[in-house]
């Protein structure tokens, strides 16, 4: 017992020293981050200011135009010729020209003059604004009131619930639902094939610098299997604990001091734009919009809470644990059977069949939870990390939960045991490429 | 003396080969005991076994009179003649490491350690990374961690081979400095000069099975031939006339009137019939018996064995 602790001290130690430790967990939330920053950040950099001298023909459009952060109207009243000497000299880099009858044209074309072609992004908010305008006028045309459209289109919002069987009611909402169950199970597998690939090395490591039997001298093979297992274990678990905090830090940090000003500023902005298209069906529009996203994001938080988060967490570290401990122990025994990582394909391959497997399967476990395809994998031992966690939040019975967790236990149990006899016989033999059928003649080695 | 390591009829099989077949023997404690072999014939297996890295099919080793159990790995050292170290470790860290795999107290293993470094003048390698150190400089490293625990029985699987003479001297000096302390050690090896210079006992294994064991010196006399050499001075002719009754010439050299021959005496004569013989004829410059050295006898027991086997298969 003192022996094994020995190990999982080296094992980890020997692992968290290392510089690549501290790179990766430096660099983990960096790239987290990244993920999530860059985009919205590179939103909100790339648009590029747009000046648009409109020339309108048909009076339409005067002063109706919303500006938005980026898109400025000016409305102008000169000819195309002299407008477009103004596209030379600036300030305005885009010129609209819209004909003289667009309420009674089947479909408006308006005439985007530029030097430097527009993103999509601003077309599409051109041609909207005009859009939403003209759909105006010809409902007023029509002498049809507005506020009884405004009245009439409400968004539809499915709330599902579930009742408990002592009969209270439960809100769920299967989107999130679906999106947390893969959330876990893509931690689960990246940590399983990170740290089970790292066991693996670390078999081969001792195996190629021979002092593998000056070890199995002082401790049982087993014992240094085991040992290697769980220190790496420790070190995974080490990693995403940091990980966990340097995102949530640099996360805060990011968003508290780069984009402070430009929250600031949107803000700012949108009233601006309320304000100014206070009567306007576009702006009721927006504003409806508005109401709703940011309600999405309330109910998302509300589904959170839903979500038995205790029981969640709880199985999460479970499956996590036992299907990186039920992994790792494959990848040791591959490890153990080979001489070099050159050589661990072909016995890689099936072990992360099952894995990848996983995937494919709980796809359709997100659509059909509680298929009978969806019973089997999430019981399965290979399987059931990944296609439980997709399953879990959708409320699995208690029952189908316990075999499922028993039956990961004795799976886990069972291949250790199978890797050990393996690894037991496979690191002491050198320079000899082993076979599945000499591999399977381990198995019946007397210890 | 209650032998230190009895290996009783073991037997080991792998899938397809024989490792080993009812292999016995007998290590008494404080003598340097030779485990001779080519390469494949077993040796390494048996280690293995006294080393419980592996078991026995059948049969039991006893250690100090007691069935072999775990409690026992820390009164063995083993250098295994695969051997290495952690490469990105620092030598410290790692000499530490295996001396408390092997169940020394931190506190003690380091005051041992350090007392090793000193004697062999390796204290400035402490920090250093195992990498950093060329192979003859890491065997020193493995060979002061075999040996750091104060085993009673040492198990050294080619102790030499990686190292450069002068540090086989040294290694040399070490293991029987060991003895004199009480260890006990098994040796093993295919290089004979070494066994005759260092074992006591031996025991010879070829394919699975043991052909030979006992002292080297009774070993050597049970395979002693009679035969001499002798140098002189003086007529050929005549030497060969006054013994030639009583001696096969086996190899003859002249070099003008200085002759060296080599001769097995015949029947129950004695080297003083040769010398007689010779002394009225020539002045003697040399004479001195042959004997077969450990590498003859190895070679010559392998090879009787198996002509042996080919002919039991024959009359079979």
């Amino acid at each position: 017992m003192n022996k094994l602790f020995l190990i999982i001290q080296r094992e980890y130690f020997s692992r968290v020293k290392k510089k690549s430790f501290l790179l990766m967990t430096i660099l983990g939330p960096l790239l987290m981050a990244g993920v999530m920053v860059v985009p919205v950040w590179l939103a909100m950099r790339d648009k590029t200011d747009h000046q648009i001298l409109v020339l309108d023909h048909s009076g339409l459009f005067i002063n109706k135009l919303p500006d938005s952060k980026q898109i400025k109207f000016t409305y102008g009243v000169e000819s195309l010729q002299s407008a477009k000497a103004k596209l030379k000299d600036g300030p305005f880099d885009l010129i609209m020209e819209i004909g003289c009858n667009p309420l009674n044209d089947k479909k408006t074309t308006p005439l985007l003059y530029y030097k430097k072609q527009p993103g999509v992004s601003a077309e599409q908010y051109i041609s909207n604004s005009i859009e939403n305008i003209l759909f105006d006028y010809r409902l007023q045309g029509d002498s049809i009131d507005l506020s009884k459209i405004d009245n009439a289109r409400r968004p539809v919002e499915m709330l599902t619930i579930k009742v408990t069987e002592d009969g209270k009611d439960e809100k769920t909402n299967t989107g999130t639902n679906m999106l947390v169950g893969f959330i876990c199970a893509i931690i689960i597998y990246f940590m399983i094939f990170l740290y089970g690939s790292q066991v693996m090395r670390g078999v081969i490591e001792e195996k190629t610098n021979r002092i593998v039997e000056v070890i199995v001298s002082s401790v049982k093979p087993f014992q240094l299997m085991l040992g290697k297992i769980v220190g790496i274990a420790l070190v995974g678990l080490t990693q995403f604990i940091l990980w966990i905090l340097l995102t949530v830090l640099i996360n805060f940090a990011v968003t508290s001091i780069i984009f402070k000003n430009q929250i600031a500023d949107t803000a700012k902005q949108n009233a601006q734009v309320e304000k100014v298209m206070k009567n306007d069906l576009s702006a009721g529009v927006n504003k409806m919009e508005k109401v709703h996203s940011s309600n999405e994001v309330i109910e998302l938080l509300n589904d959170f809470n839903n979500i038995n988060i205790t029981k969640l967490l709880l199985c999460f570290a479970f499956y996590f644990l036992f299907g990186y401990l039920l992994y790792a122990a494959l990848f040791a025994g591959i490890g153990s059977a080979v001489d070099s990582e050159a050589d661990t394909q072909q016995f890689i391959l099936p072990v992360t069949i099952p894995l990848i497997a996983s995937f494919i399967i709980a796809q359709s476990v997100a659509t059909d939870p509680d298929s009978s395809m969806a019973q089997f994998f999430s019981i399965f031992p290979l399987t059931s990390p990944i296609v439980m966690m997709v399953r879990l939040p959708f409320d699995v019975p208690a029952w189908e939960l316990i075999l499922s967790m028993v039956s990961l236990v004795v799976g886990f149990l069972f291949f250790t045991w199978l890797a050990g006899k393996i690894y037991r016989t496979g690191i002491l033999m050198y320079g000899k490429k082993a076979s599945w059928k000499e591999i399977g003649k381990w198995l019946f080695y007397k210890a | 003396m209650n032998p230190i390591l009895e290996v009783k009829n073991i037997n080991k099989q792998y899938a397809n080969h024989i490792a080993l077949k009812d292999v016995s023997l007998i290590v008494e404690p404080q003598k340097i005991f030779g485990l001779l072999g080519p390469n494949g014939a077993g040796k390494t297996s048996l280690i293995r076994i006294i080393n419980q890295i592996t078991g026995p099919d059948s049969g039991e080793v006893l250690f100090n009179g007691e069935r072999l159990s775990p409690k026992h790995v820390d009164f063995i050292g083993y250098l295994p003649e695969e051997r290495g170290l952690y490469k990105k470790m620092s030598v410290g860290e790692q000499v530490m490491y295996l001396a408390q795999l092997k169940g020394l107290k931190k506190h003690d293993a380091k005051a041992k350690l350090k007392e090793w470094f000193k004697k062999f003048e390796i204290e400035s390698w402490w920090d250093k990374k195992i990498e950093e150190l060329s192979k003859g400089m890491q065997q020193k490293i493995q060979f002061i961690v075999t040996v750091l625990h104060e085993p009673k029985l040492l198990i050294l699987d080619e102790p030499f081979s990686g190292f450069d003479p002068i540090n086989a001297q040294l290694i040399k000096k070490e293991i029987l400095e060991l003895r004199e302390k009480g260890a006990t050690i098994i040796f093993s090896t295919h290089n004979m000069g070494s066994v005759e210079e260092l074992c006591d006992n031996i025991a010879l294994i070829n394919k699975a099975e043991k052909l030979l064991d006992g002292s080297v010196k009774e070993i050597r006399k049970n395979y002693q031939s009679n035969t001499y050499h002798i140098t002189f001075k003086g007529n050929l002719i005549g030497f060969t006339n006054a013994v030639w009754a009583g001696a096969e010439f086996l190899d003859k050299k002249s070099d003008g009137d200085v002759h060296s021959v080599t001769v097995k005496m015949l029947r129950q004569n004695k080297p003083n019939d040769l010398l007689e013989a010779v002394l009225s004829n020539a002045e003697i410059l040399s004479f001195n018996e042959i004997v077969p050295s450990m590498n003859d006898i190895f070679i010559s027991v392998v090879e009787n064995k198996q002509t042996a086997n080919t002919q039991s298969s024959f009359t079979e």
